[in-house]
């Protein structure tokens, strides 16, 4: 399957990254240039294969926590690193509903 | 047009038939967060019960509470629903000011709990089955205020990463009644599981109600969201007036387009949001960090056993022990406190009589005084106590509306009050007759017109009261009026 | 006077436990080498403040008999580490504020163990690259150069910095992460030994996230001995990380010098590369001979779906990145360009905070996720990862361990490949399956090539047996006789 300058368009919309003309086309190239590469995994036949999502054993299963309060209460280690804040509040452009 | 408070709502083209699916957003009881430990309680000062794992910061990893996991499956429980042994966390992914790391951390194709069903109670005794389609877990976001700054929003994200049940129904419902009355059942069910409270001003229950219009035998129209509607009142508004909307634009000849919408209490209406115009791509894939939840059988067993009686069977219940009908049951169990309340007063005391003076006096003095029945000025012991004192003839029906009130200012007891008070009934008939006589010789005219209007015995009946303070055992003075007077 | 640098980690422990030298010392010489060291510009931040000062803490507890296993070591850590207090940049523009108000879990093991850190190093952006020509604070100069040449080489990555300091003999040993072979790679491009452990072995609680399911912290260091001791203080099971395992963490230095009479080494066929170098088939060879003579059984198998593994790793990696890399907003922490609107100050900020790799790769990510994409690309590269597993367990029935090259060639020039990513990402075709089947793999440096740089064998080993991986690695490390750098025209 190609790219076009759709899914590019598309994909830069959706991971808010904003491209110039430029980009755009060399990102194309380079696009197609990998998606042609990786499609060679249609040769593989999957049909009976379930996938896996995870290196890590299934054996541990997933690890749980109990439910008591062990975290938070620190806002300004949590704001330290905010490049706009207010009043313990993290400050973001107006957005309207 | 006409729109009815009914099924069908009539167009210029004829009747419509609304369809209704609901997504639930509850809020689990738990002491902390799905995947973080931060504190859950409402109320606390902003971004005080944030976590670097609930703020997104790089590096930080989710791990599950255990707590959360248990609520949802007794919830799935409650819900007659198959309690899924294998299930998936997906990532949802998209941006918002109050989603710190970029996701939700979702369920998508295989969530915790499957199909199920639920009975509503609609008006006249009717009851109808909702199917539920699924349940699944999911964080809660932060908030942002929008009217703290000219420029800026607010971020606060002390709800970011709160547990939530997403539950899904299937679309059953066809009117704003029985919307209402399902939403309704769903909050009674988990506060009697204790797995959500329920509370909707304070958000810890939020529902997206799907509404689209079809002419009667019609496929499905196209529906649009009404998103995060947070009080059952407004549930109904929002659908009359966008089933409404819809059959106006569809007579006009337009089409409805996809949207989500919010509903605006202040107008009664609903717009169009803004910020979810655009069809989202939310990419969903299995979280790399969390590993797939499965249980056994033994597993779910256990968390079976340890459910409470719930709202149907609690019903039942009530019916064949306390010689209820099923009616009055219905309004006593909708409600867990008020059945609580019931069952105590109940308990050696006439349980007719009981839940009369619940459903009657208890229920308006509390809806005066805007107060919930746990906050109740009387407890249910002592509305136990007022009932058997009327019930042995201690004092008349009519002395214990004001042993009621008196109760409600004090708190105090009712023998208590009745003792201090001198209210007990007069039934002693000699006292009684003399009083009758007295009345009659100070009243001849009224003696005389009686023969012509006989109504005029209820005036009698007043006096004898107001000699009495009203205490004067009714029957008794009827009986001896009538022996008196109407020879 | 010879610098105290030139002591490897075991014996700076030694040394120090001897109380042949202070632990100020030790420390002091270590950070003259950093700041002599900074044409290879393998740091991002020198620590040397914080360096002294724990420098005295660790001659107190020698002097008390308090000392702790690493005790006074001074260690480079790779800037994808957290670092409580300290700049952690994930040699991003996106991150070049961000001061971690936490410290990862890896970093604490090795703290409370009485490491010293040294300084934050340099890498590939967000870890992606295999050369370390993508970090926004510029490239890492390989401290080795060809014969007679002059040309500065990479290092290798995306752990280039890790690398390069070790191979510079800054710092005593590095910790790296591997994700595609991002501490094998390297350490094959630097003479150096580096461990990628199983996945799960180390918390990744900290770490900042790439790929989650691939991510790894390991060891790199001089040589195969210290490389055990290092790994044994960063591993824990944490229960902040749910991947993290729980399986009993071995004493691997004790792994050294076991005997591997009768174990079997298998050879995978498919690892055999068309036009693959003479240099390259030779120190294969003799790796295979070395082990024969130690007594193990030399045994071909094959791993099929082996070609398919680094397509399928461009397709899991990407993806779990895009999504891992939303967080950068701009909104609580790191790089943020101001806008009225949201989304502009969301574009305005990822498009300059990020390089052009790390966005190649996140579109990549999000275009394999994306509706209509998702069967055909991502969920078909999770089954072909399926298959790449079972591959692997079905020749660990018949093998204990696996030998092959670490890398298919040694370090090429700066500049040379950054044009074009596919042939980078082609760097990578021994060491990517390894990831994705979850497995533990080292590199240790085996021979020169023709212009004398270093080139490096892999040993792959089977879930959670890193001890076996030591006792082969010893072996060709003992047979090998490679000879470190020892030209430091660095200095001149």
């Amino acid at each position: 399957m190609s790219v076009d300058i759709d899914n590019v368009k598309k994909i830069s919309k959706l991971s808010k990254i904003s491209l110039s003309e430029n980009e755009i086309e060399k990102f194309l190239t380079d696009l197609n240039q990998i998606i042609g590469w990786v499609d060679q995994l249609t040769e593989v036949d999957t049909e009976k294969v379930a996938p896996t999502f995870s290196s890590f054993g299934a054996e541990e299963g997933i690890k749980k926590r109990s439910d008591i309060i062990s975290d938070g209460g620190y806002r300004e280690d949590v704001i330290s690193n905010a490049p706009k804040s207010e009043e313990g509040f993290f400050l973001v452009p107006k957005v309207i509903d | 047009m006409v729109v009815k408070m009914s099924n069908l709502v009539t167009g210029k083209t004829g009747d419509w038939e609304i369809v209704i699916g609901i997504e639930v957003h509850a809020q689990i009881i738990s002491q902390s967060k799905l995947f973080s430990g931060s504190s859950t309680s409402f109320g606390s000062e902003h971004n005080t019960q944030v976590s670097f794992v609930d703020a997104g910061m790089p590096g930080m990893l989710p791990v599950i509470n255990s707590v959360c996991v248990e609520q949802a499956v007794k919830t799935g429980l409650g819900l007659n629903a198959k309690i899924n042994k294998f299930s998936i966390f997906d990532r949802k992914n998209y941006f918002y000011p109050d989603l710190p790391q970029g996701y939700q951390i979702s369920q998508f194709e295989q969530p915790i709990v499957g199909e199920g069903k639920v009975v509503i109670d609609l008006e006249k005794g009717v009851e109808k089955e909702v199917r539920i389609e699924r349940l699944h877990l999911e964080q809660d976001a932060g908030k942002s205020m929008h009217d703290q700054h000219p420029s800026y929003s607010y971020v606060d994200l002390n709800r970011s990463g709160v547990a939530l049940m997403e539950i899904v129904s299937m679309p059953d419902m066809s009117s704003a009644e029985e919307a209402q009355a399902y939403i309704k059942k769903l909050r009674n069910i988990m506060k009697y599981l204790q797995t959500c409270d329920g509370n909707m001003e304070e958000g810890s229950l939020r529902a997206d109600i799907n509404v689209s219009v079809r002419k009667p035998g019609d496929e499905l129209g196209t529906r649009c969201e009404i998103k995060n509607v947070n009080s059952i009142k407004f549930i109904g508004q929002a659908i009359e007036y966008e089933a409404k909307r819809q059959v106006d634009l569809i007579e006009k000849g337009e089409v409805i387009k996809q949207q989500t919408r919010l509903f605006d209490p202040k107008k009664g209406q609903t717009r169009s949001m803004r910020s979810k115009e655009e069809a989202h791509d939310y990419r969903y894939f299995p979280d790399p960090d969390l590993l797939p939840l499965t249980f056994t059988d033994e597993f779910i067993e256990g968390i079976r056993k340890t459910l409470p009686e719930l709202p149907d069977i609690r019903r039942k219940r009530l019916v064949e022990d306390f010689d209820l009908s099923p009616y009055d049951a219905g309004i006593l169990v909708s409600d867990k406190e008020t059945a609580d309340f019931f069952e105590i007063a109940s308990k050696d005391s006439n349980s007719k009589l009981v839940c009369n003076w619940i459903v009657g006096e208890l229920f308006s003095t509390l809806n005066k005084s805007n107060k919930t029945i746990q906050e109740s000025p009387v407890t249910p012991e002592n509305l136990g106590k007022l009932i058997n004192l009327i019930d042995d003839g201690t004092i008349t029906g009519r002395i214990a509306k004001d042993v009621f009130e008196i109760m409600i200012e004090s708190g105090d007891n009712p023998v208590s009050i009745v003792d201090s008070n001198d209210m007990r009934q007069v039934s002693d008939e000699g006292e009684l007759e003399s009083i009758i006589e007295k009345i009659i010789q100070s009243n001849p005219d009224q003696v005389k017109s009686l023969e012509e209007k006989p109504n005029l015995m209820g005036w009698f009946v007043g006096q004898v009261m107001k000699e009495t303070q009203g205490k004067a055992n009714p029957k008794s003075v009827n009986e001896l009026l009538n022996k008196k007077l109407l020879k | 006077m010879t610098s105290l640098t030139e002591l490897c980690l075991y014996e700076a422990r030694d040394g120090l436990k001897n109380k042949s030298f202070s632990t100020k010392d030790l420390i002091l010489d270590h950070i003259d080498a950093m700041e002599s060291s900074r044409k290879l510009n393998a740091f991002i931040t020198e620590t040397p403040e914080i360096a002294l000062k724990s420098a005295d803490l660790s001659d107190d507890n020698y002097a008390n008999n308090t000392n702790r296993p690493l005790e006074g070591l001074p260690l480079g850590v790779k800037d994808m580490f957290c670092t409580k207090g300290v700049l952690t940049t994930a040699s991003s523009k996106m991150l070049s504020n961000f001061i971690p108000p936490y410290e990862s879990t890896v970093t604490d093991n090795l703290w409370n163990n009485g490491a010293i850190l040294l300084g934050k190093l340099n890498n590939d952006e967000f870890t992606m690259g295999s050369s370390n020509e993508t970090s926004f604070f510029g490239s890492v100069i390989n401290p080795w150069k060809k014969n007679d040449k002059q040309a500065e080489l990479v290092p290798g990555g995306s752990s280039g910095g890790s690398a390069a300091s070790v191979a510079a003999k800054v710092g005593v040993g590095s910790l790296g992460t591997d994700t595609g072979g991002s501490i094998r790679q390297p350490a094959s491009f630097t003479g150096t030994v580096g461990l990628k452990p199983t996945y799960g072995r180390c918390s990744r609680w900290g770490i900042i996230a790439f790929a989650s399911s691939l991510d790894q912290a390991g060891p790199i260091t001089r040589n195969v001995k210290d490389n055990a001791i290092l790994l044994n203080s960063m591993c824990s099971h944490d229960p902040k990380d749910t991947t993290s395992s729980l399986k009993e963490i071995p004493n691997f230095e004790s792994s050294l010098g076991k005997s591997i009479k009768g174990l079997k080494v298998g050879i995978p066929r498919e690892f055999f590369q068309d036009g693959m170098s003479d240099e390259i088939i030779k120190m294969w060879d003799n790796g295979k001979e070395w082990l024969k003579n130690a007594g193990a059984e030399i045994i071909e198998i094959s791993l099929p779906n082996t070609k398919y593994a680094l397509p399928c790793y461009y397709i899991i990696a990407p993806a779990e990145a895009s999504s891992n890399l939303a967080r950068y907003d701009g909104v609580r922490f790191g790089h943020s360009i101001s806008s009225n609107d949201i989304n502009e100050m969301y574009e305005l900020t990822r498009s300059d905070g990020f390089g052009d790799e790390v966005k190649r790769r996140i579109m990549i990510g999000t275009y394999v996720l994306s509706s209509g994409y998702y069967d055909a690309y991502y969920l078909k590269a999770q089954k072909v990862r399926s298959l790449i597993s079972k591959d692997y367990s079905e020749a660990f029935n018949k093998v204990d361990v696996m030998l092959t090259p670490s890398t298919p060639n040694s370090a090429f020039e700066l500049n040379e490949k950054c044009d074009d990513p596919l042939s980078m990402y082609l760097n990578d075709v021994f060491t990517v399956p390894i990831n994705i089947a979850g497995l533990p793999a080292i590199s240790i440096p085996s021979s020169k090539d023709k212009v004398g740089l270093p080139l490096g064998l892999q040993l792959i080993g089977k879930p959670f047996d890193e001890e076996t991986l030591y006792s082969f690695a010893n072996i060709i490390e003992e047979s090998s006789n490679f000879e470190s750098l020892d030209d430091k025209w660095w200095l001149k």
